[in-house]
């Protein structure tokens, strides 16, 4: 048999295997062949694990309980996940062949819901990057475009939902992560509030600022997914102990009385024109609809990208102190002694992005750079904050673009590290804030996806979802497909 | 304001504190890399902080505590089937210092 991701949303591969039109075996079977049959063009995948997924898959349909909405179907993993058994590398050399001995939580989550994980999406080396271009192994197409990039650092995981390939994938989210490739392949991805997810199992690369959060086609999928994997978890101490409301309450299509703020810095200079056109025209769609849309100042945005590339590196640096070819992964050759084998294994097991990132942190943390580099940046952080709370004091929602331009042609930025730092200037703010943040379709410029970012106040993912669903239903972008849907 | 700059041997110190090594041409790369990335963090220093607390974490939670009693550790084979040498049960890594041996 054969699946269609884009026929089919979560609620209806759902229903499919609750009245036995299907069965779990041959979903997951179906998936895998979707994969085998477009990754080729797409690379989105670093691995996929058939025998474990179909074992999982006989045993849902032998329980034959599908009371969790998510059970039987299937997923992507971004390939920072830790999987029990399962190889995970973080599209690194230095962690080639490490097989992590337990599940992240998200994973056990969605694995007692009864969803089956296939395999291990690509991504930039330890998600240091932003076209998913720094990845070890492959380099993986934009969904619509196979010369485009498909963002990053989740790009994998993004190109896989966009592309068909699978109905969602998880992903993790430090300066966008999730939701500029969500914007480049037009599909939803949404970094939930910082301490909403669990981070344990996900491999740190700054502590302060990752979170882990869906990608699907639809924001009703995404709401989903959100509910099975949210919640405090005993394992990350900056989890939250809030309630875990139900995501998908507010999917009314309405949102009159919303009062949406939309930031004049964030159709500042650098931003596509086009691009600029095309969310504004999103936004007027929202307003028509019977939202009040104000503008506004988030003053200190400029600053955001020098203060998160100096505490992103920063918590970098010392979080990947960790590899050094001891324990696992990679371990270099014809070493001298023990200091020779830590600074081989680095330098072989490093690619030059995340080298880069260990240089730049060391130097803001080392003395005399300090307070100039790492307690500035701190401060400013500070003050971005202060920005979003002075909105949200008289605002629901603040809307702008995801990503200044639509997604650009493999190969063609990987060379300026500065300009590729510049680009994530919007999406950096939300995760220096801690706030949820979510891409959804806002149309096309030249036929590549244009992102519409809704960013809301600190655990409101709830509205966040409101005001994408009601700009999804309107808009009906979702219901466009790229060229590679044919071949299901 | 004034400007950062870094220069090579700078470069090479920090490599060195991050147990990372550059040959000649990649350490002139990374020193004008790191010097263009250095420029957009000095715009930092157009923003005046007097008095501003630093953010170190957005996270609510103060701290959290458990009982200190050992969880979960019986993994000591799953773990060395990672370690890319083993022996005796052990982890095995080579001579601290040169010359003597393993």
């Amino acid at each position: 048999m054969t699946i269609n991701f884009f026929d089919n949303d979560l609620t209806s591969l759902h229903e499919k295997l609750v009245n036995k039109d299907i069965s779990t075996v041959d979903l997951t079977q179906a998936t895998l062949e979707n994969i085998a049959k477009t990754d080729s063009e797409l690379q989105a995948f670093i691995r996929t694990n058939s025998d474990e997924a179909l074992l999982q898959a006989k045993k849902i349909d032998e329980q034959h309980d599908f009371s969790n909405m998510l059970s039987g179907l299937p997923l992507a993993l971004k390939d920072n996940l830790a999987t029990n058994g399962i190889e995970t590398t973080g599209a690194s050399h230095i962690l080639e062949g490490f097989k992590p001995v337990y599940d992240a939580t998200v994973v056990s989550k969605l694995s007692t819901a009864g969803a089956i994980s296939v395999g291990k999406t690509n991504m930039d080396e330890f998600a240091m990057g932003g076209s998913t271009e720094t990845s070890y192994y492959k380099k993986t197409a934009n969904a619509w475009d196979h010369t485009k990039v498909p963002g990053g650092s989740s790009g994998g995981s993004a190109a896989a939902v966009a592309g068909g390939q699978i109905p969602f994938a998880l992903g993790s989210d430090t300066g966008g992560s999730i939701r500029q490739p969500a914007a480049f392949n037009g599909i939803v991805g949404l970094k939930p509030t910082y301490g909403r997810v669990s981070r344990w199992g996900l491999f740190a690369m700054a502590s302060s600022l990752d979170q882990i959060g869906p990608f699907t086609r639809t924001v009703k999928d995404n709401a989903l997914v959100l509910n099975t994997i949210a919640g405090f978890d005993e394992k990350d101490s900056t989890s939250s102990k809030r309630d875990v409301p139900d995501f998908t309450s507010k999917l009314t299509g309405d949102v009159k009385g919303l009062k949406i703020a939309v930031p004049k810095e964030y159709f500042g200079e650098g931003i596509d024109p086009k691009v600029a056109t095309t969310v504004k025209a999103a936004i007027a769609q929202l307003e028509l609809m019977g939202a009040t849309v104000d503008e506004v100042s988030l003053p200190h945005t400029k600053y955001g990208v020098a203060a998160y590339y100096i505490i992103m590196s920063s918590e970098a640096s010392s979080n990947l102190q960790r590899y050094d070819g001891v324990r696992y992964g990679f371990r270099a050759d014809d070493v001298k002694n023990l200091e020779d084998l830590y600074i081989k294994t680095r330098s072989e097991g490093f690619g030059d992005e995340v080298k880069r990132r260990i240089m730049l942190g060391t130097f803001s943390l080392s003395a005399g750079a300090y307070d100039a580099f790492f307690k500035k940046a701190a401060k400013i952080r500070t003050l971005l904050i202060e920005d979003f709370n002075k909105v949200f004091a008289d605002y629901d929602v603040i809307v702008g673009p995801t990503a200044p331009t639509v997604a650009y042609g493999l190969g063609e930025e990987i060379d300026d590290p500065t300009a590729m730092y510049l680009a994530d200037v919007l999406t950096i703010p939300v995760n220096l804030a801690g706030l949820p943040g979510m891409s959804v379709n806002a149309g096309f410029v030249d036929g590549l996806p244009v992102g519409l970012q809704i960013i809301g106040k600190p655990f409101d993912e709830v509205t966040v979802y409101q005001t994408g669903y009601a700009f999804e239903q309107a808009s009906r972008l979702f219901e466009q497909r790229p060229n590679i849907a044919k071949k299901y | 304001m004034s400007e950062t700059t870094i220069s090579k041997s700078e470069v090479a110190h920090v490599a060195n504190l991050a147990k990372l090594a550059f040959d000649d041409a990649e350490l002139v790369q990374f020193t004008t890399q790191l010097d263009n990335i250095l420029n957009i963090f000095d715009t930092l220093g157009e923003v005046n902080t007097d008095g501003v607390a630093p953010t170190y974490s957005v996270t609510e939670n103060v701290n959290h505590l458990r009982e200190d009693v050992a969880d979960n550790w019986h993994q000591k084979q799953a773990l060395l089937k990672n370690a890319p040498l083993e022996a005796a049960d052990l982890i095995k890594v080579p001579a601290i210092l040169d010359g003597e041996g393993e």
